[in-house]
């Protein structure tokens, strides 16, 4: 019973971080349509920017300074955020897949980085003893109500952020802000005639949801503790992701959250069967895995489009309620 | 001598590059969107041809063509089961599925045939020595190949009625349709060239370097920087750019380290986003 409790633990806290990239790729693709496929490289980029400010001195890799988890996290979305930048100031005026195209790049450059500048990543050996902030500071009496309470802690502090990343994400959808990104996507011409600069609202959907991949990757790397270049292959960040998101709904974060979690329980409860399956399939069970997403996603494609929670027009704000009230008009 | 060396390495991948590049040139150019299953289907062709030659034993000259048709109806069939029936929406949909179809493809690879690397010929290859160059019988058998499957296609464009309508469709899909050109034929015909072709550049990848469920992943970067750099739409100018991604991807190794190959092409791509989005020869940008 407790290792169920504690493995409960376990799975939310990665449904949270595989959540917060979906919310991520959801401003992006959901909100303004474009299509990232290099998710994994803002991930990675989180990731290892947070191990490497966080870590003690190592002589296998770039590290020792030794800061709290929170300037690591902050300085995740910071780096994530500069690459969504860079990227996104030469391809986000391009036709979409001009972006899908150039995004495998990044992810390609990104891991060839991490593979190859030993000196700062640790090269395929990888970064290990990332700190765990909660590790130790459970105090007794939570430790005397569940058991593995500094998982139960880290788990509550990703679905705070969590929680955080979907609100934001929510105001932003019934904001102008999210309007015009809509309408970017859906009409551009007639967006653009409104007087909407098409550039400048990709580049801060793009930068915004790079920066929440970045901060799923410091979570990432302070939750396994280890992380390695193995760990962002595109296979697991992007796909996994995109697969969420579309079978979600995507353009609804509630979608987004639910198709996190369904795709997972997909994903890990494979696993669960094929690890108990005779030794000889258990090589080839990770592809089965795949070729089972993979089957899910195209079956969502076809007959549910929208996903399982289709994309909603948003609810007015309360404060503007006046202007839909007969007889009252907003002052200007 | 070291740098004519390099360019003939480079003329060699970048034959193979290009015969990819021509398939998702033709598929963007006359369905429109981006097939990122492309590269995954060069290893499908790849370990098609592995099993005709290895353990059903045929003879090169036999088993490889078996294989370019396999691929070749692989895509059609991935064609009538998903894109043809997502064809009325946005391109991006269809560029998701094949994302999707990109891994399950993979997926199948490992499952079939299993995630080591493999090689159609065992042992170390003795090289050839012509005018002081080195090559291996493999990379003489990839370059020939690569030239006759470039003849043929070069044939079917300009002389068959479903080359001229292909090229039509290309340029033009709308003013095409308006001509009374049957575009589901077209579309099949575009994957049996596409897929044919994919199948043809990964058996020779296979014979260049090794067999390895990621290989067409690993070269699709370079495949889709070929066919921008072509213009999209232009099957000759894919088969340039695929030239030159090759040749330039070679030469790199002089002055970076050889690590970062792959990144060439990136560098390349970006490039050319920048300053010609319509490629060198102005392909359709829309």
């Amino acid at each position: 019973m407790e290792g169920l409790v504690a493995y409960g633990f376990f799975f939310l806290t990665l449904v949270g971080i595989y959540g917060l990239l979906a919310l991520g790729l959801n401003v992006q693709w959901g909100y303004a349509g474009m299509l990232n496929i290099g998710v994994a490289a803002f991930f990675a980029v989180g990731a290892y920017t947070s191990a490497i400010l966080t870590t003690a001195p190592s002589a296998s890799h770039l590290g020792g300074f030794e800061m709290p988890v929170w300037i690591g996290l902050l300085a995740a979305m910071f780096m994530s955020g500069l690459l969504a930048i860079f990227v996104g100031l030469i391809t986000l005026n391009l036709r979409s897949d001009y972006l899908a195209i150039a995004s495998i790049g990044i992810a390609e450059i990104v891991r060839l980085v991490l593979t190859n500048e030993g000196w700062l990543t640790g090269g395929v050996r990888g970064l290990a003893a990332v700190p765990q902030p909660t590790s130790g500071r459970a105090p007794d009496w939570l430790a005397a109500l569940v058991p593995a309470p500094d998982q139960f802690l880290y788990m509550l502090l990703v679905l705070l952020l969590l929680m955080i990343v979907y609100w934001a994400n929510e105001r932003a959808w019934r904001a102008p802000w999210g309007r015009a990104l809509r309408g970017l996507r859906d009409n551009e011409a007639a967006a653009r005639a409104m007087g909407k600069n098409a550039l400048a609202f990709r580049l801060q959907a793009f930068t915004f949801g790079s920066m929440v991949m970045g901060l799923a990757g410091g979570a990432y790397a302070h939750f396994v503790g280890f992380i390695s270049p193995e760990a962002f292959h595109p296979l697991y960040a992007t796909f996994l992701v995109w697969a969420m998101l579309i079978v979600g709904g995507s353009g609804n974060n509630r979608g987004a959250l639910v198709g996190a979690f369904v795709i997972w329980i997909i994903w890990s409860g494979s696993e669960f069967i094929i690890t108990r399956l005779p030794e000889d399939f258990i090589a080839r069970g990770a592809a089965v895995r795949v070729l089972l997403i993979g089957i899910v996603l195209q079956v969502v494609l076809l007959w549910r489009p929208r996903g399982l929670l289709p994309e909603q027009p948003p609810r007015p704000i309360e404060n503007d309620r006046s202007i839909s009230s007969p007889g009252r008009t907003r002052p200007r | 001598m070291e740098v004519l060396q390099l360019l003939l390495y480079g003329l060699i991948l970048g034959s193979v590059i290009a015969l990819g590049a021509i398939g998702v040139s033709l598929t963007f150019g006359i369905l429109g969107f981006a097939n990122f299953a492309h590269g995954d289907m060069m290893t499908m062709g790849a370990y098609f041809g592995l099993t005709l030659f290895t353990i059903l034993a045929l003879p090169m000259w036999i088993a490889f063509p078996i294989a370019i048709l396999l691929a070749a109806a692989l895509a059609v069939a991935i064609d009538q089961t998903l894109y043809k029936r997502l064809r009325g929406q946005a391109p991006v949909i269809l560029l998701i599925s094949s994302f999707g179809v990109a891994l399950a493809l993979r997926a199948l690879v490992q499952i079939i045939w299993g995630p080591d690397t493999q090689l159609y010929v065992s042992g170390i290859q003795r090289t050839q020595a012509y005018f002081g160059l080195r090559i291996r019988p493999n990379q003489i058998v990839v370059l020939l190949g690569s030239v006759a499957l470039m003849v043929a296609l070069h044939l079917f464009l300009q002389h068959t009625r479903m080359g001229k309508a292909m090229r039509a469709m290309a340029d033009n899909p709308d003013l095409a349709r308006l001509c009374g050109i049957d575009t589901e034929r077209v579309a099949i015909w575009t994957w049996i060239m596409g897929g044919g072709l994919a199948g043809a550049a990964g058996i020779f990848l296979g014979l260049d370097t090794r067999l390895h469920p990621e290989m067409g992943w690993t070269i699709l970067l370079s495949v889709f920087a070929a066919a921008i750099l072509g213009g999209i739409g232009k099957p000759y100018g894919a088969i340039v750019g695929g030239l030159v991604i090759g040749v330039i991807s070679e030469l790199s190794t002089l002055v970076m380290p050889a690590a970062y190959k792959p990144a060439v092409a990136f560098a390349i791509l970006i490039a050319m986003l920048i300053v010609r989005p319509t490629g060198l020869f102005a392909g359709r940008s829309t």
